[in-house]
């Protein structure tokens, strides 16, 4: 089911991002295998039916996440004593390959079901309201850390960008290939935060330079950096992990 | 059905149908929880030691997440219906209780002589009840703290009643050790007795003569 959305969602998509998409699902595959080799006695056509069963339970914890989900409840903030230093630098990829953006001909793209689509430079992201909070992070590994983030309440953009808030998804593209997805509900919650910058610094390359979202309802892998563009849309874009069968809402 | 009539009278029912039906799936719940929580261990050890990945489900942690969260479900639905029928039928009372502590020590140190007598399969004595009743208290706790970990924002009082979230990991990994450690207990007492492991598929036993 997610597979099709996501076919469904690629029209339009860049060659390069269905053929990197094609290669994650033949890893996944590909890891399946590997599985079911452990889970020795199963043939390949049982491991397709577990597959199924254990994918279709991931779509129902979706839904039962979504129905658990208090857009009223807060995370619980720390004081800035509780700071995990230094604080973890965690990706797909080593630390050696942090991607490069150029800050001063960055631009946010704004797609999908948006009324102001023009593009954000990073001084117009920096003039906006700031806020910061102190959170924990969690990383679906089940380490976690607290950091500071500082930056613009993600449902204050949402409001000025006049993005469609009924909508059911809000999507991310990253410099470094990665993207991802949460539910509209998650977007709006007041802690969701449109994240400029670390400890009261810009944000440095290693915590996503220029822009991540941080969002403490979700685990680690749900807080992209390194946004270039974001969009509004009604079918469910899927991401980097969740398309290889990590759990979509992933909600704390 | 013949052969059943003809034994009835040496024949005594031991396990009702939901015991031993929620028995069987929880045994399997319990297995698939407890390898593939091994494997989601690994991730992020918190002690110095691995769990070796032979031992556990899932090939990576993504699927042993999927495992994991897809039996969830089956253990504690599984896990409400047994309770429910254990309290609502007075299957609890009558079998687990009372115990005493004196009993206990009596009948832990015949077990461990190898002279506990189990001659009348329909009455659990003192070391058993103990250990099903641990056993019970710790699936509670099981439950609470994965609840805690997997929910530490929704359910964040739950969470901070165990100690915050990395507290609450540990909490976890001890309940699924202790756990562990009564099931092998159980499991080799069963071996021991073979006829209980017969009763808990039949429901019946040879009434003791």
């Amino acid at each position: 089911m997610k597979k099709r959305t996501m076919e469904t969602s690629l029209a339009g998509q860049s060659p390069k991002l269905i053929r990197s998409v094609e290669r994650r699902l033949f890893l996944r595959q590909g890891l399946s295998l590997g599985a079911l080799a452990l889970l020795s006695g199963c043939n390949l056509t049982d491991d397709e039916t577990v597959q199924d069963v254990l994918t279709g339970m991931s779509d129902w914890n979706d839904r039962a996440q979504a129905w658990l989900f208090n857009p009223k409840k807060l995370a619980p903030e720390y004081p800035e004593s509780a700071i995990t230093k230094p604080f973890p630098f965690n990706a797909y990829y080593g630390i050696k390959d942090v991607p490069f953006v150029d800050g001063t001909d960055y631009r946010l793209e704004l797609e999908g079901l948006i009324r102001e689509k023009k593009p954000w430079t990073l001084p117009e992201l920096y003039a906006l309201p700031q806020t910061s909070q102190v959170t924990r992070h969690i990383c679906v590994e089940g380490w976690s850390a607290i950091g500071k983030w500082g930056g613009v309440r993600f449902s204050d953009f949402l409001a000025r960008i006049g993005a469609d808030t009924t909508a059911k998804y809000v999507g991310f593209e990253c410099a470094d290939d990665y993207y991802t997805s949460i539910d509209m509900a998650t977007a709006l919650h007041p802690q969701t935060l449109l994240t400029l910058r670390y400890a009261d610094q810009i944000l440095p390359p290693r915590y996503g330079f220029p822009m991540k979202l941080r969002i403490p309802t979700k685990l680690g892998f749900k807080n992209p950096k390194h946004i270039t563009a974001m969009f509004v849309t009604n079918e469910n874009p899927g991401g980097y992990w969740e398309d290889q069968g990590y759990n979509w809402f992933s909600g704390s | 059905m013949e052969r059943v009539h003809q034994e009835q009278g040496g024949w005594i029912k031991i396990h009702p149908l939901v015991v031993r039906v929620t028995h069987w799936i929880n045994a399997l719940g319990i297995l698939i929880m407890v390898t593939s929580g091994w494997r989601i261990y690994n991730a992020a050890p918190f002690f110095p030691f691995r769990i070796p990945n032979e031992l556990t489900l899932g090939g990576w942690l993504a699927g042993a997440l999927q495992w994991h969260f897809a039996a969830m479900w089956l253990i504690v639905v599984n896990g409400l219906v047994y309770m429910s029928y254990g309290i609502v039928s007075g299957h609890f009372r009558r079998k687990l209780f009372p115990v005493t502590p004196a009993a206990v020590i009596r009948d832990l140190a015949e077990a461990l002589r190898g002279k506990l007598e189990h001659a009348d399969l329909s009455v659990y004595n003192a070391a058993q009840r103990t250990a099903y009743l641990a056993i019970i208290l710790c699936a509670a706790l099981l439950v609470l703290s994965g609840l805690a970990i997997w929910k530490p924002v929704q359910l964040q009082e739950l969470t901070a009643m165990l100690g915050g979230y990395e507290s609450a990991r540990v909490v976890h990994f001890l309940a699924m050790a202790l756990l562990v450690f009564i099931v092998l207990v159980h499991i080799t007492m069963a071996i021991l007795v073979p006829r209980t492991l017969e009763t808990m598929f039949t429901g019946r036993a040879r009434r003791a003569s």
